[in-house]
């Protein structure tokens, strides 16, 4: 089975908290959530966004929702005040890591 | 639940307190018409008119907002506040007027909320209403007072006391709850003026006043109900259908509905929007919003609960209405959450069109060339930044281009303590449209302005050290 966009399976948002950014991945499907869980992992998503330079990387889980919720500490070059980045406040990183290839099951993909 | 009687809104109960009852269940529509200072100014209008709402609440301070309302009223003592709300009162005042029960929660008082109030009454003159503001968040001028009384406000993320930047700090407030709103209504209030309170309080507030929610043990999961309400109309059209993922043409965002939270007495509620409006309210749009800024789904920390957003439901009924159930307390802390920003130097950020092949690592290079050219001039700056827009450096290093794009957008920014040699560095982008590759092009809008840094710095201070005061006007 080939590599998808994780927007395949999932939608989301991200935003600023200070210095820190979070990103919110939200599954269409129970089936699509389960594979979150157990695939994106906070190692995943550090490594993913390891260019920003987050100091670390937590997850949490919000299952009401079927979201996954990670934060990334230090990833915003200052915040939004102090950074030199356009995208000072993470807007962006969201629909960044909805386009991480990932190996999904083809029942997923053919929801 | 939509669905009214014409004339339902009219039949307040009494003064102060607008009632309204269907199928038996009292329910509060509550519309945020603005989600910060500089969202759509028509906005607040047009829900006002279309919304058949109890309470407008108009959002208005981002973190750093303050900072900026600080340094204004330091050189105008009569200023300080989101002067945009005064226009947009005034707009509403016909409707204010057609519509005797509908009240407006705003905290556009920012860091003079009497001045604010003050002004805001002027503009309702001969309507009879009445305006409240609420003040005490601010505790710049307790600052000194408050650290030797042993409150060192340390940054909460790293821990570092105050002291450390103190001789530059412009203000600090602390985030009030939704109590001293309540207070207002009790009183009377028709316009709640605030300075600095949390954000979803503005929506805790209406609600616990008409629901007779105390903060108390008792009424916390119904103060964390109204929290996750707060939260997810907070931000305005961001819950209905701004940022959603799936927005497409048929969204219609350019007609964009602001967003209802109609709460009844246990803290349920529907989120919707005004019928006919563009913009999408649904379970994605919700649960969206419901994790937006959110650190730990499970501790959503506010002053008035610590909500948890993992015991919320979310049910689509109809379009464009979603029922939100669930919102558990999972405590409540004894402090406020205080924002400080202090001077951190100077900033500026411009820009240049490169385009033709090879356009990004082009563009990359000028960014180069312009900040070797202020070395030769002497300067190095404390940080600076070059991005080539268009070939992945939103995201830097995470999202690259899979194609030569035909032109890129470069960005050079920087920062640095010398406004001297920020403003130098201003006038070093004209030269590139002779001097540097071709296909440099933009140069359009003249010099970028250098505008002064405030950094943020987060802290905690005991409930007991700060008095949240009502006073209306």
């Amino acid at each position: 089975m080939p590599a998808v966009p994780l927007s395949t399976i999932a939608h989301g948002r991200s935003g600023d908290k200070g210095n820190h950014a979070n990103v919110a991945v939200i599954a269409y499907t129970d089936t699509g959530f389960a594979w979150l869980r157990d695939h994106l992992t906070a190692a995943a998503v550090a490594e993913y966004f390891a260019p920003l330079g987050p100091s670390r990387v937590e997850r949490f889980e919000a299952a009401n929702v079927r979201g996954l919720n990670f934060v990334l500490y230090g990833a915003l070059a200052g915040g939004a005040s102090r950074s030199l980045r356009t995208d000072t406040q993470g807007k962006t990183l969201a629909v960044a890591l909805l386009r991480m290839p990932v190996d999904v099951p083809d029942d997923l993909v053919s929801r | 639940m939509r669905n009214r009687p014409p004339g339902a809104l009219e039949s307040a109960a009494g003064p102060g307190y607008h009632q309204r009852r269907e199928a038996g269940v009292k329910t509060v529509r509550i519309g945020n018409g603005c989600g910060f200072w500089g969202d759509n100014l028509d906005a607040p209008v047009r829900l006002a008119q279309a919304g058949r709402l109890d309470y407008l609440t108009l959002e208005y301070l981002a973190e750093l907002t303050m900072s900026i309302l600080a340094v204004q009223k330091a050189k105008d003592p009569a200023a300080g506040f989101a002067t945009d709300f005064l226009d947009v009162l005034a707009r509403l005042k016909p409707i204010l007027i057609d519509k005797p029960g509908l009240k407006v929660v705003t905290n556009a008082g920012g860091m003079n909320p009497a001045g604010c109030a003050a002004k805001a009454a002027g503009v309702l003159a001969g309507t009879g209403r009445r305006v409240a503001a609420v003040s005490g968040d601010d505790l710049f001028p307790r600052l000194d007072e408050l650290l030797a009384a042993g409150h060192p406000l340390d940054h909460l993320d790293t821990g570092v006391p105050l002291a450390a930047i103190r001789d530059r700090v412009v203000s600090a407030n602390a985030y009030l709850g939704a109590e001293p709103i309540v207070r207002a209504l009790k009183l009377g209030a028709d316009v709640v003026v605030t300075g600095r309170v949390a954000d979803a309080s503005l929506t805790v507030g209406p609600a616990a006043y008409e629901f007779d929610w105390a903060f108390d043990d008792a009424h916390r999961d119904r103060l964390a109900a109204g929290t996750v309400a707060g939260h997810l109309i907070e931000c305005g059209a961001q819950v209905t259908g701004g940022l959603w993922v799936n927005a497409d043409d048929s969204t219609r965002l350019g007609e964009v509905g602001y967003p209802i939270a109609e709460v009844a007495a246990d803290g349920s509620f529907t989120i919707t929007k005004p019928d006919g409006t563009g913009g999408a309210v649904n379970e994605e749009t919700v649960a969206e919003q419901l994790l937006y800024e959110v650190a730990d789904p499970a501790r959503y920390y506010t002053p008035d609960v610590v909500a948890d957003f993992t015991t919320v439901r979310l049910r689509q009924t109809e379009r464009d209405v979603v029922a939100v159930t669930g919102g558990t307390s999972a405590g409540v802390t004894d402090s406020y959450k205080v924002s400080i920003a202090y001077r951190a130097g100077y900033t500026a950020a411009g820009t240049l069109v490169i385009a033709g092949p090879g356009a990004a690592e082009k563009a990359r290079r000028s960014g180069t060339i312009i900040l070797e050219k202020i070395r030769q001039a002497g300067i190095t700056f404390e940080a600076a930044n070059v991005e080539a827009l268009g070939a992945g450096d939103c995201v830097p290093g995470v999202v690259t281009a899979t194609a030569d794009p035909p032109e890129v957008v470069l960005r050079v920014a920087v920062r640095d303590p010398r406004k001297a040699a920020v403003e130098r560095f201003t006038k070093e982008f004209a030269p590139l449209v002779t001097s540097g590759f071709a296909g440099t092009t933009g140069y359009t809008t003249g010099r970028p302005p250098v505008r002064e840094v405030f950094a943020y710095w987060p802290a905690l201070i005991a409930k007991s050290a700060v008095t949240p005061v009502v006073e209306v006007v």
